[in-house]
């Protein structure tokens, strides 16, 4: 018995071992995998930042050019020295800072209201903002263009904004974070003799202060990225933004592919930049206005 | 206390007004107007006559409204399922790694999503250029000549699911990211010491565990896309519009180009109620598993 034992366990132990390879093997062609999918995933991007830095007669020549033979700048200059790129830059920080900040602070007040005061219709207005969840915006854009025609605020930049200020998730993100804030905290600041302005502003806000700077890139890299509602109500290209602008870059200059990407990477810059430095609170703020404490 | 109760009440009216005021006049007053409007045969600026339902008796037989509705269908079909399924499978893959190589692979599926549709729709515009677009090295060798793809219907909308798959999955990535996460790790330690087999463990732990995940992603997933209107209308430009326009499409031409803000109108209530059907749906199967 003891012998049948003896070497029934070495083998085994071996044939655990052998497992152990095959899966760190395996592991390591699922990482290589990964890695491809991620270059393949990546890969268009990359050909239009490259793209950008050739010369208009390099983009055309045949053959896959990885790199550009003399990488240059013209294209970026072409577009800032010959286009209203400035201008629309210029409209879009505008507009999506306004809305970052108004939409963020309007969504603050509400929230804590709903979240820390009784007042008469709190529920109705509480049901209104959940249902208005479900409402789809781009039904309204004939309402709204009504709407902003009817003020004589079409080509403004007020117009632009006006219309993106509806962010019911911000105020259901921030009432959720108020409910979760222990009652102790409120309680001494009564004590302290603080109002409301005070507790929203020195206590609540300041508690949440990440959920806050996640909201607010988030609505920035929205506000920044809209395309229907500046499309229609800025007709005058002085008025557009860069988000709506570029695509008239590409109208006027026909085949010069260097220019028209130069024009693409210019204006996904900021937005791909408030991502990159912030990727944990991008993060935070889609998991959480899709409702998953992440 | 009756005077802390009317603080109370003045306080709250203040923090609240803005946004009030605001989700009044840019929400429910243009969501009331539009099912007025709807019922008229107003221009888009300007007054119109009360028609009753000959809007919508109109729409009921409006090839064109039909073929709205059937191209947004299908665009829908080519995205929503195919599009969790590869978010899924990215999800599966980058959930593995650690610290600095997760964030840096996943920035590489996340940096679309962030990004304008224009920017979005100048790359794939450049990289699917009849002349001089990569991708035609691709399909010369196997369709035997180059495809003027943006051009060519039974190709433009599935290459328009293809780059919107392409935008918008890290969106989806990241929530099943979340959703692996919350699995307890013990119950893959109990299952590896029962021997159990990779697939085994996906089958019985990872994809159960996963299902409400799956379920979330693929209804935000089916009403983002219900509204699909830039990247169409972006590549369509220029082209036969008709064949491949969808309902956002159709209210924009129909107010826009037509000036009928009636009908527009009418068409926006049809796609006001197809959406909140599916979003009532979404909310009872959210509901259903919060019960659970």
């Amino acid at each position: 018995m003891s012998t049948v034992n003896a070497t029934a366990a070495p083998a085994a132990r071996t044939s655990v071992r052998s497992r152990g390879q095959t899966t760190s093997l395996g592991t390591k062609l699922i990482t290589a995998l990964t890695v491809v999918v991620a270059a393949i995933w990546f890969f268009p991007l990359y050909w239009a930042i490259v793209t950008s830095l050739k010369t208009d007669e390099e983009t055309v020549r045949a053959g896959l050019r990885l790199l550009p033979e003399e990488p240059t700048l013209k294209g970026y200059l072409f577009v800032i020295q010959n286009s209203d790129l400035p201008i629309w830059y210029m409209n879009s920080v505008i507009t999506s800072v306004i809305i970052t900040i108004v939409s963020v602070l309007m969504s603050a007040g509400a929230g804590y209201a709903i979240s820390q005061l009784k007042f008469p219709g709190r529920q109705i207005l509480w049901t209104l903002i959940l249902a208005s969840f479900m409402v789809p915006v781009s039904a309204l854009i004939v309402n709204h263009f009504i709407i902003i025609a009817g003020v004589k605020l079409l080509n403004t930049h007020l117009g632009i904004i006006l219309p993106m200020l509806i962010t019911p998730v911000t105020v259901i993100v921030y009432k959720q974070f108020f409910d979760s804030v222990p009652r102790e905290y409120r309680e001494a600041a009564v004590i302290d003799n603080a109002n409301e302005f005070q507790m929203l502003f020195r206590i609540f806000l300041p508690m949440n202060w990440g959920v806050t700077t996640a909201l607010a890139i988030i609505t920035f890299i929205g506000a920044w990225n809209s395309f229907l509602w500046p499309f229609l109500a800025a007709q005058n290209e002085k008025m557009m933004t860069v988000t709506v602008g570029i695509t008239a870059v590409q109208d006027s200059y026909g085949v010069a592919f260097a220019r028209v990407l130069a024009g693409a990477v210019l204006a996904g810059l900021p937005v791909a930049l408030a991502y990159l430095l912030f990727q944990k609170r991008v993060t935070q703020a889609i998991t959480l206005s899709a409702g998953i404490k992440g | 206390m009756r005077r802390n109760r009317v603080t109370e009440y003045a306080t709250a009216a203040v923090l609240v007004a803005p946004f009030v005021a605001i989700f009044g006049w840019m929400f429910i007053y243009p969501t009331i107007q539009m099912v007025f409007l709807s019922f008229t045969n107003a221009p888009l600026i300007g007054n119109g006559v009360w028609v009753g339902f000959e809007n919508y008796i109109r729409m009921f037989q409006d090839r064109i409204f039909w073929n709205a509705v059937w191209n947004t269908s299908y665009f829908v079909l080519l995205t929503v399922v195919p599009g969790t399924a590869i978010a899924l499978a990215i999800a599966l893959m980058v959930t593995r790694l650690k610290g600095r190589t997760q964030s840096l692979i996943l920035a590489a599926f996340f940096l679309p999503y962030v990004l304008p549709i224009t920017v979005v729709y100048l790359i794939w515009d450049w990289l699917t250029n009849f002349q001089f677009g990569l991708i035609q090295y691709v399909i010369e060798p196997i369709m035997g000549k180059r495809i003027n793809i943006w051009r060519t219907i039974p190709w433009f909308m599935p290459s328009a699911a293809i780059l919107t798959i392409w935008w918008t999955n890290g969106f989806s990535i990241l929530l099943f990211l979340a959703g692996l996460r919350n699995i307890p790790r013990d119950l893959y330690e109990a299952a590896a010491l029962d021997n159990a087999s990779r697939w085994q463990m996906f089958r019985s732990i990872t994809w159960p565990l996963l299902w409400p995940v799956t379920v979330l992603c693929l209804t935000i997933q089916l009403i983002l896309q219900l509204k699909i209107f830039d990247q169409v209308y972006l590549f369509a430009q220029g082209g036969r519009t008709q064949a491949t326009m969808v309902l956002v499409q159709y209210i924009y031409e129909q107010a826009f180009q037509k000036n009928s803000g009636g009908y527009a109108a009418t068409i926006s209530v049809a796609l006001f109620v197809i959406v909140v059907i599916f979003s009532v749906l979404q909310y009872q199967v959210l509901r259903v598993r919060g019960e659970k």
